[in-house]
């Protein structure tokens, strides 16, 4: 069996799916929510037809990165299963509730005969509350919120919700989204050659940069008291973190100037790549700090070896599918112009 | 409650659930292929309005399928973290492939269902089924695989409590795999073309749309010749399961048969109730030495019983009904498909006559409640182990509190979702009739202008 470093090569590809994840995810959250938003504040009209255009063809494949990502890190990781699993029962299992009621009340909604303003409620409101409890996994990780008891471990649950930095964490996830999502559906407005939507997106977006920007500031500033270590290795890769703030001055002012959507949203997604990698390369070789290590939880060897394998079979299976995927309706101009009214 | 229950109740609750959008999710595209092939090939739009109307409800169950998978993937590390730590180790490859096979079938769900009509030719569109069915298929197959792992482990060694010489590949093709996996994905066909047939034959008997006829008709016909080839299938897979349980988990088959010494000539007992104190069975249906002839094709089979099993892994005795059951709503169905076909063949009978029809209406819930039957057996047959001959339930149970109040919140949960996905579907096809979408989608027919 080939000797490979599968400790460093799990965690890659699970952060970048993870990455990935994030991204998709983050679109499809904030534009349930601006959906919502939008049939509240009577500009439905304008926007829904092109959210719901980007919305339908892919929020399960947006589903599927989120089951590939937890798979994957019990596969690779199988102490994730056990120190995670025991931990998050409870917000684990009020993510899990939102996220069945966003992906029914999705589906409900728009096969249904008739769409529902309810319904239009229910998959707004939990676009950011998901991403909220969801960010608790990566509060929990950096360390001190779980302690090891005679029969194992648990969560201090008071510890966490008087947590300046899991609060910080929260409202980074929510604006995250709503930042995100905004640029995406200003490029795919503009595509669609859709002028007032695309003001409209334009304008949600502007307004989300300033909080963007502040909440990034008070996240170090709280991960400093949280945990010093990390903040500390965090200062080792600070060209990542300018790259990333660099790359938000360009698609901000891309947008402002409104030139090159498309090249403003790969910025978007630069700005939050650098930071999330900074993040992520600062935090090894913690999983969670201090019980799960990379180095000494990795699976056992034939076992990663064959994960691997599957994994890069299963990208050439999926790769080609994927950009068929893209070409067909986030590429496809006749789609996404709306001219092609065949399906339903 | 103790957590050991709660938690079992609560990966019950997830799993009865979910199995039911599971199947519907692994058997439909297999009914969806059929008739759209059929349209394309007849040139006849009713099949192709088939294809799409049903397309069209598949979508809804897909959702409530992939977020309640969701929940059971993320559930089992929840629950069960130290089976989760020791399964990661040795059965994660299906479980990860599983996740790509879903993936792909997703990608190709999405494109199938906005692409009517964007193809010149036809047939394109028709084989974007090929993955769909592929994808969902296979989604079965590693699931199952990772299930019967922890019926007949294997893959690895066990040495001073530690596992070594792990073979994930082996772990995955376990001895069980084979046999589990046919029998999982003929019966999820099965139940898929039945369930369908019970639509048209509800159709048929409301009769809301006398237009509409000659479209449920068709239906029918195309869902009870799928139905009756796949049942068949089951009954074989069925006959298989029953040999191998025999040769490799004989309590299983013991507890499912109330069978007690072990002996040649053993008889099959349907229903009855128990009396465990005198291991005594009434007011059961005996059929003599048909134990013994199902679980090795000749009376003279020896077949183990519950005495010679140690009492602390006997698994309950109340699965002994789970399978009559099982048993039961599955032959019912075969049964009433054959019928179907006998009366058709012969002129002088209407296949379509009103009690027939709600003979034919009943095999898809019963289907159902075959395949729910089936999981209750296989699952609580698995007891007293998670992992059998490794891992008791008992030592994977989280000691994480709360156990309740997820239960109850999981419980409402699935209460709501099934009543609004069923309230959705009804809406849909309810009021809608099967030739105005065929006149909206073709152009054709009698509401077509």
């Amino acid at each position: 069996m080939m000797d490979l470093n599968y400790e460093m090569i799990g965690i890659t590809v699970l952060w970048t799916f993870l990455y990935g994840y994030i991204i998709v995810a983050a679109i499809d959250f904030g534009a349930g929510f601006f959906n919502y938003y939008a049939i509240q504040t009577g500009q439905h009209r304008k926007v829904s037809h092109i959210i719901q255009r980007y919305l339908s063809p892919v929020w399960e494949v947006t589903n599927v990165f989120f089951v590939f990502f937890f798979v994957g890190i019990v596969g690779f990781y199988p102490d994730t299963a056990y120190y995670f699993g025991t931990t998050l029962l409870i917000p684990g299992s009020i993510a899990l509730i939102l996220l069945a009621i966003r992906g029914s009340y999705y589906a409900f909604n728009s096969y249904a005969t008739k769409p529902r303003k309810s319904w239009a409620f229910l998959y707004g409101v939990t676009g950011l509350l998901i991403p909220a409890s969801l960010s608790v996994v990566l509060v929990i990780s950096e360390g001190g919120y779980i302690y090891g008891d005679g029969d194992g471990v648990q969560l201090d649950v008071m510890e966490l919700l008087l947590s300046p930095y899991a609060w910080t964490v929260v409202f980074l996830a929510i604006i995250l989204v709503l930042y995100i999502s905004s640029g995406f559906l200003t490029y795919y407005a503009a595509k669609a050659k859709n002028e007032s939507a695309m003001e409209t997106f334009r304008g949600w977006f502007m307004i989300w940069t300033l909080p963007m920007l502040v909440i990034s500031q008070f996240t170090f500033l709280s991960l400093r008291e949280h945990n010093l270590e990390h903040f500390v290795a965090a200062q080792d890769y600070w060209y990542l973190f300018g790259l990333s703030l660099l790359s938000m001055i360009i698609a901000v002012f891309l947008i402002w100037r409104k030139r090159h959507f498309g090249l403003a949203f790969i910025m978007i997604m630069l700005q939050f790549g650098f930071a999330f990698y900074g993040y992520g390369i600062s935090k090894l070789p913690y999983i969670l700090y201090p019980y799960i290590d990379i180095n000494t939880s990795v699976v056992n060897e034939s076992m990663a070896f064959s994960l691997t394998i599957a994994f890069i079979l299963g990208l050439l299976l999926l790769i080609p599918s994927i950009i068929l995927l893209l070409r067909l309706f986030i590429f496809n101009t006749e789609y996404v112009e709306g001219r092609n009214e065949e399906g339903y | 409650m103790d957590d050991v229950l709660l938690g079992r109740i609560i990966t019950a609750s997830t799993l009865g659930f979910h199995i039911i959008f599971a199947t519907i999710g692994v058997g439909i595209p297999i009914v969806i292929m059929v008739m759209e092939f059929l349209g394309i090939k007849k040139k006849d739009s009713q099949y192709l309005t088939m294809a799409r109307r049903i397309a069209k409800g598949f979508t809804v169950t897909v959702a409530v399928g992939v977020v309640t998978g969701t929940i059971i993937g993320l559930q089992l590390s929840l629950i069960w973290p130290d089976f989760m730590r020791l399964g990661g180790q040795i059965i994660a490859l299906p479980l990860f492939m599983e996740t790509f096979a879903f993936f792909f079938e997703a990608i190709f769900l999405g494109i199938f269902l906005y692409t009517w009509g964007r193809f010149k030719n036809p047939w394109h569109h028709w084989l974007l089924n090929i993955p769909i069915v592929i994808g969902s298929t296979l989604s079965a197959v590693f699931i199952t695989s990772v299930n019967s792992f922890m019926n007949t482990p294997a893959g690895f060694e066990l040495s001073e409590e530690t596992f070594v010489n792990i073979d994930p590949v082996a772990a995955m093709l376990n001895p069980s795999v084979y046999v589990r996996v046919f029998h999982v994905v003929a019966t999820a066909y099965m139940t898929a073309a039945f369930i369908l047939a019970s639509i048209a034959a509800y159709k048929l008997i409301k009769n809301k749309f006398e237009k509409d006829r000659e479209y449920h008709k068709k239906a029918l016909k195309v869902t009870m010749s799928i139905g009756v080839i796949m049942s068949l299938l089951t009954i074989v897979a069925g006959d298989f399961s029953a040999k191998f349980l025999h040769n490799e988990q004989p309590e299983k088959l013991a507890a499912m048969e109330w069978h007690f010494e072990t002996e040649t000539h053993a008889d099959l007992v349907l229903f009855g109730i128990l009396d465990e104190e005198n291991q005594e069975v009434n007011y059961a249906l005996r059929i003599p030495w048909a134990l013994s002839f199902l679980s090795g094709n000749s009376f003279d089979t020896e077949v183990t019983g519950l005495n010679d099993i140690p009492e602390e892994e006997h698994p309950p005795l109340v699965i002994h009904y789970f399978f009559d059951l099982m048993v039961m709503f599955g032959m019912y169905a075969f049964g009433v498909s054959v019928i179907y076909f006998i009366v058709k063949k012969f002129t002088r009978f209407n296949e379509h006559h009103p009690a027939l029809l709600y003979a034919y209406f009943l095999t898809g819930p019963l289907s159902m409640m075959a395949i729910e039957a089936g999981w209750f057996l296989a699952e609580m047959g698995r007891q007293p182990w998670i992992i059998r001959g490794y891992m008791r339930v008992a030592e994977a149970v989280t000691n994480a509190e709360g156990l309740g109040m997820v239960l109850i919140a999981f419980i409402i949960l699935y209460i709501v979702l099934g009543f609004t996905c069923a309230y959705v579907l009804i809406k849909m096809f309810n009021n809608s009739s099967a030739e105005s979408s065929r006149a909206e989608y073709y152009g054709e027919g009698v509401d077509a202008k």
